[in-house]
């Protein structure tokens, strides 16, 4: 084969588009078809620890898909020079690096946010979804793909611990990201009338109880079935 | 006394899966089976009871701030807390690999039932959480042994009756929405409203 065919066959494959079908998909799967909280049953620690509020809840979302995002980065980058006997280790110490880079921007920007999350931002590290996309695909294929289905991932566990956050502050503590929404309701109403919370839902059975749920709904509406 | 008081705590009241969520994934992934649940309880517990006392040592001696004074005066100053979380975890994957290998050796049948689970024990969250509870928490090295193996004691004791009810389960008739992770939640949320009654203990 000369070496002008070989260019020929090189310029017939047309560049994948920077958005192209396959790659929205790697993002819009794992929001609910393929959501690693219900249906993968992955990354649950964490998912119900921090729930109790929506901020708290917003800001570990938000580490997680950093999180996820730059581990897909820099495994994909490095995936061709990796032996596979020491690629548990390898992850585990870019995860690491990533949450301790993490846990103190926090601590150095939102010290009061560090505070509450506590031990629970260092808990990323052993958040299933984060080794979970860098075995399955990270390791596999290419970064620019990795760093989508990372935060494609990431986006499906962000929603749904919001949405249990939602339900956990709004019936447990009466508000909505801090704002007392059951008191004005209640004010509405005049001065005898009181809108009671449920102490159940701030406790960590409320989570259990609200996720549950969630998955009812969710795979009703998929029509998912687990064996 | 002070220590069994922490003991019974960490078992009950502060437990891993009723209290803090922690080990989640591997609580509900291998909880079908009583014998595998034994096993992996096992395992976390003796996982657990290992390595936040070594991670102690190693916080107490390396991490800690001006924990490096043992070494030369001029180190006191030191404080290299922020490497916490990447030494802790290399701690427990080595802890896990030895006791992939003892497992290996001498109770294959063991080995074999645990499966993929064993080196995953590695990235259960129980068991970093563990450490970091320690660290947090400023326990002593007797404190920290007893803590490792009570809230070892309370992830296998939570594992195992969780999946005795999911054994029974099977008979029952289920929504199939509700079939697999959804009951399981439902079922750890009316636990957990059993465990709560520990709450009010003071110990």
């Amino acid at each position: 084969m000369s070496a002008e065919t070989v260019e020929k066959t090189i310029e017939k494959k047309p560049a994948e588009a920077f958005l192209s079908k396959r790659r929205k998909k790697l993002v819009s799967d794992p929001l609910v078809d393929e959501n690693p909280i219900t249906i993968q049953v992955l990354g649950i620690c964490s998912a119900l620890a921090v729930t109790t509020q929506m901020k708290p809840t917003l800001v570990m979302a938000i580490s997680v898909i950093f999180v996820v995002v730059m581990s897909n980065l820099v495994i994909s980058l490095m995936r061709n020079t990796i032996p596979s006997r020491v690629r548990i280790i390898v992850q585990l110490a870019v995860v690491a690096t990533l949450v301790t880079l993490v846990s103190e921007v926090l601590k150095a920007f939102a010290y009061d946010m560090y505070k509450e999350l506590s031990v629970f931002v260092g808990l990323i590290i052993t958040n299933c979804i984060v080794m979970g996309r860098l075995e399955a695909f990270a390791l596999g294929n290419k970064p620019y793909d990795s760093v989508l289905d990372g935060f494609g991932s990431a986006l499906g566990y962000s929603w749904i611990i919001l949405t249990v956050a939602f339900f956990r502050e709004l019936l447990g503590s009466g508000a909505v990201f801090g704002l007392p929404i059951y008191e004005s309701i209640s004010s509405i109403f005049g001065p005898d009338f009181n809108l009671a919370t449920n102490g159940l839902m701030v406790s960590p059975v409320g989570a259990f109880i609200i996720l549950g749920l969630i998955i009812w709904v969710q795979r009703t509406k998929t029509g998912y079935v687990e064996h | 006394m002070e220590l069994f008081n922490l003991g019974i705590r960490s078992i009950f009241i502060d437990n891993m899966i009723f209290a803090y969520f922690l080990g989640m994934c591997s609580f509900l992934a291998v909880s079908k089976k009583v014998s595998t649940a034994i096993g992996l309880g096992a395992a976390v517990i003796f996982v657990l009871t290992v390595t936040v006392p070594v991670n102690w040592l190693l916080n107490e001696f390396v991490l800690k701030e001006g924990a490096l004074s043992w070494v030369n005066g001029s180190l006191a100053t030191i404080d290299l807390s922020f490497l916490r979380f990447i030494m802790f975890i290399a701690i427990i994957a080595a802890m896990v690999q030895l006791v992939e290998m003892v497992v290996e050796k001498f109770a294959p049948a063991l080995y074999g039932a645990l499966g993929i689970f064993l080196p995953l024990i590695a990235v259960n969250c129980a068991i970093l959480g563990g450490s970091l509870f320690m660290a947090q928490r400023d326990y002593t090295l007797a404190e920290s042994a007893v803590y490792g193996f009570g809230s070892g004691t309370g992830f296998c004791l939570a594992i195992v009756a969780l999946a005795a009810i999911r054994e029974k389960l099977k008979y029952s008739h289920v929504p199939n929405g509700l079939k697999g992770l959804g009951i399981t939640m439902l079922l750890t949320g009316l636990m957990g409203m059993a465990f709560m009654s520990f709450m009010g203990i003071d110990l």
